[in-house]
């Protein structure tokens, strides 16, 4: 399984290369994949379903005891189940969507990657490997999102995802470190089974609020819901699957999968139920307000994100059976929604849906398609999404924190949902027909497929929900901390209270539908309110990082070399400072046992550092760097230290090649100090100089700490196969080191090369441009 | 102010070279065990290539490397890399050095080696990639 993921983004590179031979049936091609991991994961389904738990190891990184094992219960089955089967019918649907444009291949690399990155995460057992698969999925979906890159909203709004998603990101890495720390293991498996130790640590409060700002921001919660709207700016297909059953559901899993291991205290139930009802109300709320299509799934995409966190929070055994069915009912119709909703935008050239009117006549099989899948959106039976929502109701009847206002919040959501079901349904396909920027036509079936398909199985278990219980049972068995419940989905539950509670939502429903139009213009005066929102304290803090990055870059990088070397310097001088000072002690035991030869050679560099000071001629100044840097070189000599003494000639040999190259470009020497920038200058020199002897004596004089040099000596001829020890230093030891130098090397020399040719671009731009002609007389 | 140079630097430059590009990779195959290595190395050949350069012009120099300097620097990264990854073969910690005995000419070639041999390319390409846009920048403001 790991080689198909790992092997998945290979085929995802590959993607250009397969448009070359496969033209534009490219997707259909890259649609084996996905399809071909589902069979894999299916054949697995008889060990799942009897609450076995795969467990697929492989170490990545033994030494810090990161692996790449793989671990596939029930919980995760689903998972991956939705992402490869979801991301098939996606592949097939954008070779329609997308036919002919451009950058198909471009998609199909990026979103290829994406699936493989989210079949990662919800697989990976490792907490490290599972971070790095979440913020595979925040960067390639930054990709998707930003796909038409030449539209300034769509860069904004992937920026706006990526930086929200991965500023969680780093927040969720410090909870994973917590985690190990007081899990004492990097492996979820073992962590879901020390529940107990975790929920008494004294690292638990903080951990937990990290873990959950992760997993809020990913998963759009309340105040982060702004940006996965704004996430619109991405094509249909991108939408239809990261918003359906993968992206913004990747944080509801890990809440999910940490449930047994942090669930189930006051702190938990307290914030999930109610960050969760909060956010179902605002996603509800704010749907009703928007004509355009995909906002008003994006916004009930919101809402039902929070209904899935607020039954992770009231976690009883009923939530959490709510919890899977409800999200596998989301999963099926918002991904049928959202295709419906890419051949609306695609067939009429509009996404407005009070410019449709009446298309049910021109494209009947679609209409049929978005009826079904709004039905079960609505939450009316015989769908899916009733058995969701009567489970949803009966849970939140259990909640033990906060009852009344969890019900009140997740009735409006649900009411309000009603009417944006009704909207997206009812709307573009009945009523007179209206003329739109293209005349519609019936989809073609590539693109019809897909949503056909999810709406059909959205009905198939909404007739027959009995099909789900070993499904749904293996997953609560993962999630819960009791093994293998046994469950029962069914339609009809009698006359009760969550009956009775969708009955009068239905009414409500239908009555803001009727009134939407009023409605709407009512709530359009919110606006000044609305526009104070968390997304304008977003806009606030993004206003905020930026001045204060050009604030330090002003003061800390003004293009000065005097300053940088000053800056660079005296931190230098106050972190060895402190070190040396206050925390350790050290004795200065200096024998002056100096030979005639050596004081020699130290007389040289000192006058050549003095004389390199005070010359007032840039090439006398770099006759005597040039001595200093020989007389460094002879000191390598006399202590026995060729590579160094080799090295060092060769440096000052380059050193003088570069000075031959610029010399003459130089500005004429000028004295551009004033004389008390010149002492300030001699102080600090003099600090850096003086404190670096100071650390070298008291490194020599005391003889505490075992030498590592020994070990290399020790180490380099039966470990290294080499007698030089330096280079076996270099290319062995401490290659990892050094190959990050050569990166710094590599920079450094794309850094001069972009430089000089920029800059000389910019002369000539300047001298070629015609004179600016008065016209001002 | 890079100009094709003297007679006598013109001839020394051609002759040299040769003997400099050889004595710099003496230096990198040897420096596992004496004083040399890739660094080292990539320093005298940069220096070799630099001769050249003064004596005979950038032109010349760009037709004999036939890559260019940035290039080199790509491909030592590469080389690099890839010496990270055959203990991952081998099921050993990444990076962990490898060793090969080549039977015929009873070679020892090695991670590590090849490793160098990255270091190497990389010096050489950085000192060149800023070497010759220096003397870019230069013959540019010359023929203005």
């Amino acid at each position: 399984m790991q080689l198909a993921v790992l092997g998945g983004f290979v085929v995802a590179g590959m993607a250009p290369l397969l448009h070359h031979w496969f033209g534009a049936r490219t997707p259909l091609v890259m649609a084996l994949l996905p399809a071909s991991l589902a069979a894999w994961l299916l054949g697995h389904w008889p060990a799942v379903a009897s609450g076995e738990v795969l467990l697929l190891e492989w170490a990545w990184v033994p030494g810090l005891d990161i692996t790449l094992t793989f671990l596939i219960d029930g919980l995760a089955w689903l998972f991956a189940m939705l992402i490869t089967v979801i991301g098939a019918l996606v592949l097939v649907y954008s070779g329609e969507y997308l036919r002919g444009h451009r950058d198909l291949p471009r998609f199909l690399v990026v979103i290829t990657a994406f699936m493989m990155s989210m079949l990662g995460l919800v697989l990976a057992d490792n907490l490290v490997t599972l971070f790095v698969f979440w913020e595979l999925t925040s960067i390639t979906s930054y990709l998707l999102i930003g796909f038409n890159h030449t539209d300034l909203a769509a860069r904004k709004a992937a920026l706006q995802g990526l930086f929200v998603t991965v500023g969680g990101g780093l927040a969720l890495l410090a909870g994973f470190a917590m985690l190990a720390v007081a899990g004492d293991s990097w492996s979820l498996a073992e962590l879901t089974d020390r529940g107990e130790l975790l929920r008494e640590h004294a690292l638990y409060t903080p951990l937990l609020v990290c873990v959950l700002l992760g997993a809020f921001t990913k998963s759009a919660q309340f105040p982060f819901h702004f940006w996965l709207p704004n996430a619109m700016a991405a094509p249909t297909p991108v939408s239809a699957y990261l918003h359906s059953a993968t992206m913004v559901k990747a944080g509801v899993y890990l809440l999910a999968r940490l449930h047994p291991a942090l669930g189930g205290t006051d702190g938990w139930v307290v914030t999930l139920s109610l960050v969760g009802a909060l956010t179902m109300a605002t996603g509800a709320f704010l749907a009703i307000q928007h004509t355009n299509v995909k906002k008003l799934l994006a916004y009930s995409t919101v809402m039902a994100l929070g209904a899935l966190t607020m039954l992770l929070g009231i976690g009883t055994e009923g939530a959490l059976v709510a919890f899977v069915a409800f999200l596998l009912a989301h999963s099926l119709y918002k991904g049928a929604l959202f295709m419906v909703a890419g051949i609306l935008d695609h067939e009429t050239g509009t996404k407005d849906v009070t410019a449709m009117g009446g298309l049910r006549r021109v494209m009947p099989r679609t209409a049929l398609v978005a009826g079904i899948a709004a039905l079960s959106l609505a939450g009316l039976p015989p769908l899916l999404g009733f058995v969701g929502k009567e489970l949803m109701f009966a849970s939140v009847l259990e909640a033990s924190a906060w009852r009344p206002l969890i019900l009140l919040l997740a009735f409006t959501a649900a009411f309000l949902t009603l009417a944006v079901a009704a909207i997206v349904a009812l709307r573009p396909f009945f009523g007179a027909p209206r003329e739109t920027p293209r005349a519609p036509h019936e989809a073609p079936h590539g693109m019809l497929a897909g949503p056909a398909l999810l709406a059909l199985l959205s009905l198939t278990f909404g007739l027959a929900p009995g099909l789900l219980d070993p499904l749904v049972g293996a997953t609560v068995a993962g999630i819960g901390t009791g093994a293998g419940a046994e469950v029962h989905l069914a339609l009809w539950h009698g006359v009760n209270l969550p009956l009775l509670l969708s009955l009068a939502s239905l009414a409500l429903g239908l009555l803001a539908y009727r009134h939407w139009d009023l409605l709407r213009a009512r709530l359009a005066r919110l606006e000044p309110l609305m526009a104070r929102g968390p997304e304008a304290g977003y806009e606030a803090l993004m206003a905020g990082l930026v001045s204060v990055a050009e604030w330090q870059t002003r003061m800390l990088q003004n293009g000065q070399l005097r300053n940088y070397l000053v800056v660079t310097l005296l931190v230098l001088v106050g972190l060895v400072g402190h070190a040396l000072f206050f925390r350790h002690t050290f004795t200065l035991d200096i024998a002056l046992a100096v030979y005639f030869h050596e004081a020699v050679v130290a007389g040289l560099m000192i006058a050549g550092a003095v004389a390199a000071c005070v010359m007032r001629s840039r090439l006398a100044a770099v006759a005597a760097l040039g001595v200093m840097g020989f007389s460094i070189a002879l000191t390598f000599v006399l202590f026995s230290a060729p590579d160094l003494a080799i090295t060092q000639l060769l440096v000052e040999t380059l050193t003088v090649i570069l000075l031959v190259l610029v010399l003459f470009r130089l500005p004429r020497f000028a004295t551009l100090s004033t004389p008390t920038e010149r002492l300030r200058d001699l102080a600090v020199a003099s600090l850096s100089g003086g404190l670096i002897t100071l650390l070298m004596l008291a490194v020599l004089s005391g003889e505490r700490l075992p030498r590592i040099s020994d070990y290399m000596v020790a180490n380099s001829q039966p470990l290294g196969h080499g007698h030089n020890i330096v280079n076996v230093i270099l290319v062995d030891f401490r290659a990892l080191d050094t190959l990050g130098e050569m990166f710094v090397l590599a920079l450094a020399a794309i850094g001069v090369y972009a430089m000089l040719r920029f800059h000389a671009e910019a002369y000539d731009a300047r001298r070629q441009a015609p004179p600016r002609e008065r016209d001002d007389g | 102010m890079v100009r094709s140079g003297t007679l006598i630097l013109n001839v020394a430059a051609r002759l040299l070279l040769p003997l400099q590009l050889m004595f710099s990779l003496f230096l990198l195959l040897r420096g596992h065990d004496e004083p040399g290595g890739g660094f080292i190395a990539g320093l005298v050949a940069a220096g070799a290539f630099a001769l050249y350069l003064f004596a005979r012009g950038r032109r010349a120099l760009s037709e004999m490397l036939k890559v260019s300097p940035r290039d080199l620097v790509g491909m030592g990264l590469l080389l690099g890399v890839a010496a990270t990854l055959p203990a991952w073969w081998v099921g050993e910690p990444f990076f962990t050095a490898q060793w090969w005995t080549i039977p015929v000419i009873d070679f020892k070639a090695s991670t590590p080696l090849i490793f160098d041999i990255g270091v190497y390319l990389v010096v050489v390409g950085s000192v060149l990639t800023a070497i010759t846009a220096l003397v870019k920048t230069d013959q540019e403001d010359d023929e203005r």
